[in-house]
């Protein structure tokens, strides 16, 4: 018997019994859209975070005070107050980090700001003119602060759009002085609308120099991170351990293993969150994976009771010449056909349903997220479903293929 | 060569150590183009005779040969290949496929055939243009009448031109004017195309249809005889 034939009688088999392959069919329905929902959400927000972490530069290098916390509760680790101005000008030479393009120390905070009678808290960044062009972000309005402005302990600020939202609901807040921890400051850009960032929502941040964020809102000497940038992609592990090496010699540290500092290129982070957005969609990807199985054993519970059914079907169809594997063939592919059939449906519901939330967060929510269509998930969707199929599908159809003719027929 | 050679045939079933002899000693032979009706009351074993002697079950002792060979001669697919290509079968029940149309099930046993595609329409069509229900073609086969859907079975059984015809109790689910168009066409089939028969049936009316009588009684031959006075269809009587 051809293929195509095979296929008919199979397909004829299924139609006289709609209600009961539809009912058959939700399970791995169910099981498909759940795993490509998963797959192309994971897949988005790896995205995402990666687009985010990618958006500051793979030749960034940033410096924390203090060192890797051995475990959750090693917290007191991370602040220290390590990174000095010594280590800034050590750093700044030349002949110590000769790859760094550029160098940015940063402390921050959360203080109050004020304008008129509106208060917000918004993240306070301290930092040089080179935030801008390090975060990869420009203004809306108005301008960067300069390095003189740096130099010279200028009260200027570049507000998110959220922060001058949440002070002056009316307009624009440039040129007007807002109080931030009692000292005014005058608002000399606006940051465009960002949207929800993984580490730092620039919407609901105030950048200030460093030198003002230290001297007079937070009161620190020392700072909270330093960035550096290489001059190029390649240079970026040289630069890690020219770093090292400075900041090591302007502490008097010998022991690397006594570091009060360490070093995080982006690259690994990316890295890492990379890793972890994975094993998080797989893991999740395996627990839809469990609603597959319930489903095929659903399907095989269906076969059973549609081959006994049809006992008197299959009676006849031996009588009139039908071998084992011809009816073999059929059940199978009936099994095949529904399993690939639900797979196909659940392909499209799970697309669609992770298009539907991409749309609900970049229409409702602002999050800069991409819809991905998980092709490979959705090949291996289709290939697991019709699988399913071939495995749940093999004991009734053999069931139905050894059925000796005689007792087919005479079965009431 | 007969086209049947039964030769001291036996049947035993096993049930839970019992056993229950169902066909005992039985020998004849039938010639090709012969229209023969093995008679008994239910439960002399005559079922089980028409299903060894259709290849669909194996004797427990004797010899059966079919167009020469026995069933052991073949493999479980080339059996398969037999009942498709040289044997046609008629159910008391008819066995159509219900929610299916007449010309499907007429092509079923082309599916397993070997025949080309392209042929099996022209090929089915004739086989349902032989009983007579050409206007009945796409016809859901659930939506026709008993005899109707007798004809079908036997269009389908015709369909790859059998060498036999193992016709079970044909009337048996039939008012007397249906039995009496299928019994019609059965002897058509026999005299205007050669077709061998082999009747089942516990009617005498019914046997006398054929051109000799098998009477078989506690799984033995009672009586063989020939048909002296064969009835014709128009004077069918149930």
């Amino acid at each position: 018997m051809s293929i195509k034939y095979s296929f008919k009688t199979a397909l004829n088999g299924l139609q006289t019994h709609k209600s009961r392959s539809v009912l058959t069919v939700l399970g791995i329905v169910i099981g498909i859209t759940a795993i490509i929902l998963v797959m192309s959400l994971g897949q988005g927000a790896q995205n995402l975070i990666l687009g985010q972490i990618q958006g500051i530069g793979a030749k960034t290098i940033s410096i924390a005070p203090g060192r890797q916390p051995t475990g959750p509760t090693d917290f007191v680790s991370m602040f220290t107050d390590s990174l000095k101005d010594s280590d800034l000008t050590a750093l700044s030479q030349k002949t110590n980090v000769p790859h760094a393009a550029s160098i940015m120390p940063v402390v921050f905070g959360s203080e109050p700001a004020i304008y008129e009678n509106n208060s917000y808290r918004p993240t306070i960044f301290g930092g040089t003119e080179l935030f801008a062009s390090i975060y990869n972000i420009s203004v809306s309005e108005g301008r960067i602060f300069t390095d003189d402005e740096v130099k010279s302990y200028a009260d200027v600020v570049v507000i998110g759009s959220k922060v001058n939202d949440q002070l002056d609901s009316n307009g624009s807040l440039l040129n007007q002085k807002i109080k931030i921890n009692g000292r005014n400051f005058k608002v000399i850009g606006i940051l465009p609308k960002q949207g929800q960032s993984t580490f730092l929502n620039f919407d609901e941040a105030a950048f200030i120099p460093y030198t003002t964020a230290q001297q007079y809102v937070f009161g620190k000497k020392y700072f909270d991170r330093m960035v550096v940038e290489a001059d190029t992609e390649a240079n970026v592990p040289q630069t890690v351990d020219d770093i090292k090496t400075t900041i090591r010699n302007d502490h008097n540290i010998t022991d690397p293993a006594k570091d009060d500092f360490f070093v995080e290129t982006q690259a690994e982070a990316m890295q890492t969150v990379g890793t972890i957005t994975s094993v998080l969609t797989l893991f999740l990807a395996a627990v839809a994976a469990i609603s597959l199985l319930v489903g095929g054993i659903g399907i095989m519970n269906i076969m059973l009771v549609s081959v006994t059914e049809r006992t008197r079907e299959i009676g006849l169809r031996k009588a009139l010449g039908a071998t084992e594997n011809n009816i073999l063939t059929q059940f199978l592919l009936e099994a095949v056909i529904l399993t690939a059939l639900g797979g196909a449906i659940g392909i499209f519901l799970g697309a669609s349903l992770s298009f539907l939330i991409s749309l609900i967060l970049t229409k409702f929510l602002a999050v800069n997220w991409t819809f991905v269509f998980p092709v490979g998930a959705a090949a291996l969707g289709l290939g697991v479903a019709a699988g399913v199929g071939l495995v749940f599908g093999i004991y009734p159809a053999r069931q139905a293929s050894r059925k000796s003719p005689i007792e087919a027929l005479r079965y009431e | 060569m007969a086209l049947i050679e039964v030769s001291h045939l036996e049947k035993t079933y096993e049930d839970e150590g019992t056993l229950t002899p169902a066909v005992r000693d039985i020998s004849f032979d039938v010639e090709k183009g012969e229209f023969v009706a093995i008679m008994g009351p239910s439960g002399s074993g005559k079922s089980t005779l028409l299903h060894i002697l259709g290849f669909l079950d194996r004797q427990s002792g004797g010899t059966y040969r079919f167009d020469g060979k026995t069933m052991d001669d073949y493999s479980q697919t080339e059996i398969a290949g037999v009942r498709n290509a040289k044997m046609g079968f008629v159910f008391q029940t008819f066995n159509l496929l219900s929610r299916t149309s007449v010309l499907e099930n007429v092509k079923l046993p082309l599916l397993y055939s070997g025949i080309k595609e392209s042929q099996w329409d022209m090929m089915a069509k004739k086989a349902i243009e032989a009983v007579g229900l050409s206007h009945r073609m796409d016809h859901e086969s659930a939506k026709l009448s008993g005899g109707e859907k007798q004809r079908v079975a036997m269009a389908r059984a015709l369909v790859l031109d059998p060498q036999i015809i193992f016709a079970d109790e044909p009337t048996g689910n039939l008012d007397s004017k249906s039995g009496q168009m299928v019994m019609e066409t059965i002897q058509k089939l026999n005299e205007e195309h050669g077709h061998t028969i082999i009747l089942i049936t516990h009617e005498t009316y019914t046997a006398e249809h054929a051109q000799r009588i098998i009477h078989i009684l506690d799984g033995r031959i009672d009586k063989d005889e020939k048909v002296l006075r064969r009835r014709r269809s128009g004077e069918f009587i149930k």
